[in-house]
């Protein structure tokens, strides 16, 4: 996988800070090559980069499922974008302030071309610190970017108080618990904490927050919930694969994300899944290391998933 | 079926090196022509131009004295076979994605949700309710059919009457009239065509590919439809009144284990065409007793691009490497 080029998609509420933070990524002398695919033109434009314009438009998959839905103008952007010799380091796709980034990710699965060339890295979302409560209340967009992120920037913190940013901080975690949390005002975060980040990379979540994945962890916020699966025993991959699919199928339009990595019994390669709602992919990584524990991790954050059928589930996929 | 058995005719292939990705192959003259993703057109002599200077070539098409190209550079250019180029369209901060030609040398084009034809006349457009997937000419009348999603709105630039909408739920790409014009056939999203009978907008689907579709023609004669995207060429019958309907397509030329057909091109005059495959592969098949002759081997790189020229006496292919070559029969 890892000569597929790297998509990281930036989303935020309005007024989040995103666009400061695009602006600073484009102005930055990263000695790399990026697409960057915007809404709008601005006034931005960098020597290296090449910046195109989208139209954000989701369609519905003909194939009878309501949650399917991708950009199609993502799909041809990227179609065009895979003929140019030189390709591109990265490919960085801003949406709009209200937009739902399930499309967005949903795209990179479901076209061949597509999802053979290219590759999810993150989905990073942008907060502000001083509004993003009111904004989980009154827009469940906000809520679902949150939910969908796997690098938060939590901008603009010198404008609220030590015990705000703590409290906001916690809502951010009741919600997504896996999200790596950057804190910063005017979007001045390192452009190596928000791109290339391998989204799949769960040891670097354990790393940073060893807790939250063990024993089934579970948060509640008001309505999103999250929680994880582990075990040490390998598991039958065509057990798991038949689960995993049934799962997608009934519990899909409530998964908002997955991801996964896998120990599978007489297989000695990492395999690394990931999906949103319907929509799992998944891929042999890298052989197991002799220093790592073969472990299989398997987290959810959704909306009324049913934890106990899930948990079941999983340890059912247990070699025997 | 055992390789040695089937003849080739690879010595008397001109390889040509186009340098990036093939986007379409045509014939100017008696010369093959190559447009490239890094904005070339690359002649078979070797000769190279900048039509769309650090940009990248969308798609093209040719009426075999011009090649016309658009590019995310917003620009419709004709070049003709000296290499003498005219810029046709500009547009600003859009990508072209379709270009299409009409009848007395009209040229179509569409960037985002507006479809442009440019005739001796002048220019008219039509907005669509999402962004063009595929442009079409009628065969006959003043006709254009715009691809978008949930169908294709068919467009008469010289009446002032709204465009006739053909629907379909779903995103629809490539378009392409059958050569009566009874027919007309939109590539989709999904691995699947999906066709209407003009005279009474009855819907038709095939289905069951593997891989989304990319390439699709009509044979010589207009009885057959070659579509890629599967383990073989899947030719729909379209000697009927109502076409492929309830008939089984025919299956030529099958792919090498773990490859699949990428690109078709039905013969000028001949019961024949010629594939290309997701592993390099060029082939010509014959299409009444599916005999085979190798034009390229399994030499990598996927077959993006082929064309006939009218003689039907030579044949050019192009992969996304950027690796091409002209037969000469």
């Amino acid at each position: 996988m890892s000569d597929k080029i790297p998509v990281t998609v930036l989303t935020g509420y309005l007024g989040a800070g995103k666009t400061t933070l695009l602006n600073r990524i484009l102005s930055e002398p990263h000695g790399k090559k990026y697409a960057v695919i915007v809404n709008e033109f601005g006034e931005i434009g960098i020597d290296n980069d090449l910046i195109v314009g989208a139209d954000e438009e989701v369609f519905e998959m003909n194939n009878g499922c309501v949650c399917c839905t991708v950009r199609g103008d993502l799909i041809r952007i990227i179609d065009g974008l895979l003929k140019r010799k030189g390709k591109f380091d990265g490919i960085l796709v801003e949406t709009t302030g209200l937009a739902d980034p399930a499309p967005v990710a949903q795209t990179f699965f479901v076209d061949e071309t597509v999802s053979g060339k290219t590759a999810l890295d993150a989905v990073v979302t942008v907060v502000d610190a001083k509004f993003l409560k009111d904004r989980l209340k009154d827009a469940p967009e906000a809520k679902n970017q949150v939910a969908f992120a796997d690098v938060i920037v939590l901008n603009k913190t010198d404008l609220v108080s030590a015990d705000e940013l703590k409290e906001v901080e916690l809502r951010i975690r009741a919600i997504n618990p896996f999200a790596k949390i950057h804190k910063t005002s005017r979007g001045a975060v390192a452009l190596d904490e928000v791109l290339s980040q391998g989204a799949f990379d769960l040891d670097r979540i354990l790393a940073i927050e060893p807790h939250f994945l063990e024993g089934g962890h579970h948060h509640h916020d008001e309505d999103v919930q999250s929680f994880s699966f582990s075990t040490d025993k390998a598991l039958d991959p065509k057990t798991f694969f038949a689960w995993i699919d049934n799962v997608s199928q009934i519990q899909g339009p409530n998964i908002l994300r997955a991801k996964g990595i896998l120990s599978f019994k007489d297989d000695d390669e990492r395999y690394v899944m990931q999906g949103v709602h319907m929509m799992f992919e998944g891929d042999h990584q890298r052989a197991w290391r002799n220093d790592e524990k073969r472990e299989s991790r398997l987290v959810f954050i959704g909306r009324d998933l049913n934890q106990k059928a899930l948990r079941e589930g999983f340890e059912a996929c247990i070699a025997k | 079926m055992a390789e040695n058995e089937v003849r080739t005719v690879a010595e008397l292939v001109t390889p040509c090196e186009v340098g990036a990705h093939v986007v379409a192959c045509a014939f100017l003259g008696s010369e093959a022509v190559f447009a490239n993703g890094e904005g070339e057109i690359v002649f078979a002599s070797g000769k190279k131009i900048a039509v769309h200077p650090n940009a990248s070539i969308l798609e093209a098409v040719s009426d075999g004295k011009k090649i016309f190209t658009c590019g995310d550079d917003g620009r419709v250019v004709a070049t003709d076979e000296a290499g003498s180029s005219e810029t046709l369209a500009v547009i600003k901060n859009k990508w072209i994605d379709h270009v299409a030609l009409g009848p007395d040398g009209a040229v179509a084009w569409s960037a985002g949700k507006t479809a442009f034809v440019k005739t001796k006349k002048g220019e008219k457009t039509l907005e669509v309710p999402s962004t063009v997937g595929g442009l079409a000419f009628a065969p006959k009348g003043f006709r254009l059919a715009v691809a978008h999603y949930n169908g294709v709105s068919l467009w008469f630039p010289n009446s002032d009457a709204k465009p006739d909408p053909l629907l379909w739920k779903g995103s629809h790409l490539g378009a392409r009239f059958s050569p009566d014009g009874k027919f007309l056939i939109t590539t989709m999203q999904e691995p699947a065509l999906h066709g209407w009978r003009i005279e009474d907008k009855k819907d038709m689907r095939m289905s069951g590919y593997p891989t989304r579709i990319r390439s699709f023609n009509f044979s010589h004669d207009g009885k057959w439809m070659a579509t890629s995207g599967a383990e073989a060429v899947v030719m729909w019958p379209f000697t009927a009144k109502d076409g492929p309907m309830g008939k089984e397509p025919k299956m030529l030329a099958p792919a090498r284990e773990g490859s699949r057909v990428s690109c078709v091109a039905c013969h000028p005059s001949r019961d024949a065409l010629a594939v290309g495959y997701s592993d390099g592969m060029v082939m010509m098949v014959r299409t009444n007793d599916a005999a085979e002759i190798i034009v390229r081997g399994p030499e990598g790189g996927e077959v993006t691009a082929l064309a006939w020229h009218e003689n039907g006496m030579s044949l050019g292919y192009g992969t996304d490497e950027g690796r091409a070559g002209v037969l000469n029969l």
